[in-house]
């Protein structure tokens, strides 16, 4: 039976179990939209902006593991999703955009609504398509979602003609998918990870420096279970935090240009890195030259370009986390080397112990001005650590970082490469989807939040009960700390004057609001927002002179900490 | 260093500007491409030379393998290779320099593929060395324009 294109795509989701997409209809996808008309299989999501759709769509996928769709019109409908997409591209998350386009034969002409999206976003993308006929629709539908999901995951743009899309042709899903360009290798090299092992044993000082690949290929609970027959403390990235218990002994939290200072100590005084999904990044290695000046270095990685990138490597392994922590295990598991080996490195667990009594994370709450460390402290006392948190960029991420300790993997949603406000909103809607039994809480800005707070309204439609807490310090305030720290405090178009009432703002979008302007009232609000049966946003007004610390400038070795 | 990398493609819209996009994206530099399709009309071939050190070059070498489009990339340089390039050049030919521009033409086993009043088109293939010879050479005579495709290489033996 033949199908039109448009029908094709809506059948082949349904056929890869997409339950979910997150759109925004347009001249171009209207045959789409119809042929979703009255659709009980795939659920879809009016958002308020395209962007917010991507995030959504990242969102979902970070905190489920599963693929998120988002689907736009032609021109600015596919532009709009550029910064979703380079998010998405940046942090390796399997999302499949699907884009309408003007019909072929107006391609290049400059069409009504015409973008070349393809070439727009060929630099972010894992890979991106333009469907030429109907016929080739429900095979590349396979390969996107496939190249998205294996390997190291990433997005995958597909745009499709209006053409392409009212034209018909027979419907056949792929069983597999054949691409002579694309065999990402899973298996860990046996011999290397020998080495691996042997190179660790042989040293005293050992430190695992884990990433957001722990996440992706869901190897926390094998990372765990490594790091212990060892006893080797952990220290993750941003992107890799609930990827090993933050509560755990073992745990040195963040490593980095705000990490603490035992995480910052260990690495730059180890004699052996055991990097795992990582990619030492210029936030987390500091001054590069100077950068774990006595270790050896072991990378794990799934993706050979992230390995010898920016430091060299002494014992390289390609492969997927999970082979490669298996193999390792299966080496120590139950061995003396094992037991001696533990023993052996205890005063370099008893140095960590130190550096955190000496040098902990610290703020103190005085009876004035609230302090955001303080309001992410009662938020996780008040979820139990349990629930998944999203942040927008700037302080607002750094202190969820630093003072949420996170257990499980896939519960802090934050853009850590590219950097991009407006993430935390839209991504919380997208993991609330994914996880409605879960509390989801967006820890923001007064500045990133006016990103994308269009999305309430999508919230409040879906009765999506995200809770945002604003901590409102009336500045972009890590624009403003390196204001005050490296450019003699002239506060340059940093403080905003002109934030709107947020509680009158949620009001109005149907949305329940709450307003802190005390310590003492803080635990309150919070659990009235929790509490309150739809979105809410839960506006704190924070200590406007509050500084992330530790900080270590752009450009200087870890181990050049300014400490509070 | 330089180095002669040769890419398989997938002969697909769009893959010259993934390949061109990657070099320009990550700072890497091109010296050279040249793309065709192969004995297989699926699949081109693109020759690039390119110039860092061995870090750059190995992150381009995997860089390349990572493209979808990328079916396989080999790296020529430490290789044995046939290395051949084609340049036309347009020459003047004045009744007193003539003679001595035939006499190069000889000599470089070229060819005179194109004559106009006062002026030769030459064609000439050859490896870089032997190509800048010629040019240097013809030089004196005043070269109007030179047009050249970039290296081509293939391994040598089987
Ligand atoms: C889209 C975007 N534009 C600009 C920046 C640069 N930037 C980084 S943090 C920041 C300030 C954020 O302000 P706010 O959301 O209030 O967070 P705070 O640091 O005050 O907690 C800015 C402007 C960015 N990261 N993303
Ligand atoms: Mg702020």
């Amino acid at each position: 039976m033949k199908m039109t294109g448009a029908e094709i795509l809506i059948k082949a989701l349904e056929d890869l179990g997409v339950d979910v997409v997150f759109g925004y209809p347009g001249g171009a996808v209207l045959n789409i939209y119809d042929a979703l008309f009255q659709n009980t299989k795939v659920r879809h999501l009016l958002v308020r902006h395209e962007q917010g759709g991507v995030h959504m769509a990242d969102g979902y996928a970070r905190a489920s593991g599963k693929t998120g769709v988002c689907l736009v019109t032609s021109g600015p409908g596919a532009t709009n999703t550029v910064t979703g997409i380079a998010t998405a591209y940046m942090d390796s998350i399997p999302i499949v955009v699907f884009s309408g386009q003007v019909p072929s034969l107006m391609i290049g002409n400059d069409a009504f609504q015409e973008a070349d999206i393809v070439g727009i976003t060929r630099p972010c993308t894992k890979h991106n398509y333009l469907i030429k006929q109907t016929k080739d629709m429900a095979r590349t539908i396979k390969e996107a979602f496939y190249i998205a999901s294996t390997g190291r995951p990433g997005p995958v743009l597909v745009d499709i003609p209006k053409d392409v899309l009212a034209g018909t042709a027979e419907y056949h899903l792929p069983e597999e998918v054949k691409l002579r360009g694309y065999h990402p290798n899973y298996e860990g090299h046996q011999k290397q990870v020998e080495n691996a092992i042997r190179m660790l044993l042989e040293k005293e000082r050992p430190v695992i420096y884990a990433g957001g690949g722990v996440i992706l290929s869901d190897s926390s609970s094998l990372l765990s279970e490594f790091a212990r027959i060892l006893g080797i403390p952990v220290t993750t990235t941003l992107m890799g935090l609930g990827g090993f218990p933050g509560t755990d002994p073992l745990s040195l939290g963040m490593l980095g240009m705000h990490g603490t200072f035992r995480a910052n100590m260990a690495i730059s005084h180890c004699d052996v890195i055991l990097g795992v999904g990582a990619r030492f990044d210029d936030r987390v290695t500091g001054k590069i030259d100077e950068f774990a000046p006595g270790a050896k270095i072991i990378h794990v990685d799934i993706d050979p370009t992230s390995i010898q990138k920016n430091v060299p490597v002494d014992i390289p392994i390609v492969g997927d986390l999970k082979d490669v922590l298996r193999k390792m295990i299966k080496l120590v598991k139950g061995t003396k080397e094992a037991a001696k080996y533990r023993k052996k490195i205890a005063p370099w667990r008893d140095q960590m112990a130190e550096w955190k009594s000496t040098h902990p994370l610290a703020y103190k709450q005085g009876k004035g001005k609230i302090k955001p460390q303080y309001v992410v402290e009662q938020v996780y006392d008040l979820t139990g650590g349990d629930a998944i948190i999203t942040t927008e960029v700037g302080q607002n991420q750094m202190f969820a970082a630093q003072y949420y300790l996170f257990d499980n993997p896939r519960t802090f949603l934050s853009s850590g490469g590219l950097g991009t406000m407006g993430y935390g909103l839209p991504a919380a809607i997208g993991a609330q989807v994914a996880m409605p039994e879960k509390l989801v809480v967006d820890i923001a800005g007064d500045g990133s939040i006016q990103m994308n707070i269009q999305e309430l309204a999508t919230a409040v439609q879906y009765r999506l009960p995200v809770k945002v807490v604003i901590l409102n310090n009336g500045s972009l305030g890590m624009v403003r700390q390196w204001q005050e720290l490296f450019f003699q405090g002239k506060l340059s178009h940093t403080c905003l004057p002109q934030i709107p009432d947020f509680v009158r703002l949620a009001e109005a979008y149907g949305a329940a609001g709450f307003r802190a302007t005390k310590p003492e009232q803080v635990r309150d609000v919070l659990r009235k927002g929790f509490a309150a049966p739809g979105p809410a946003i839960i506006d704190i007004v924070t200590d406007p002179n509050e500084m992330v610390y530790p900080m270590v400038p752009a450009g200087a070795p870890l181990t050049k900490m300014l400490l509070v | 260093m330089r180095h002669t990398i040769s890419v398989l493609v997938e002969n697909e819209f769009g893959v010259l500007s993934r390949v061109s996009g990657l070099f320009s994206g990550r700072g890497f530099n091109i010296e050279s491409l040249s793309v065709a399709e192969t004995q297989d009309p699926t699949v081109s071939r693109m020759t690039i030379v390119t110039s860092g050190n061995d870090q750059i070059v190995e992150q381009i070498l995997k860089q390349l393998n990572k493209l979808v489009s990328v079916i396989k990339v080999v790296n020529l340089t430490n290789k044995e290779t046939v290395n051949r390039e084609l340049v036309l050049i347009k020459v003047n030919a004045d009744p007193e320099t003539k003679a001595e521009v035939l006499r190069l033409v000889d000599i470089f086993r070229a060819k005179i593929v194109d004559v106009a009043i006062r002026c030769y088109t030459i064609e000439m293939t050859g490896d870089e060395e032997k190509i800048n010879a010629l040019l240097q050479l013809l030089k004196p005579n005043g070269i109007r324009e030179i047009v050249r495709t970039g290296r081509v290489a293939i391994a040598r033996g089987m």
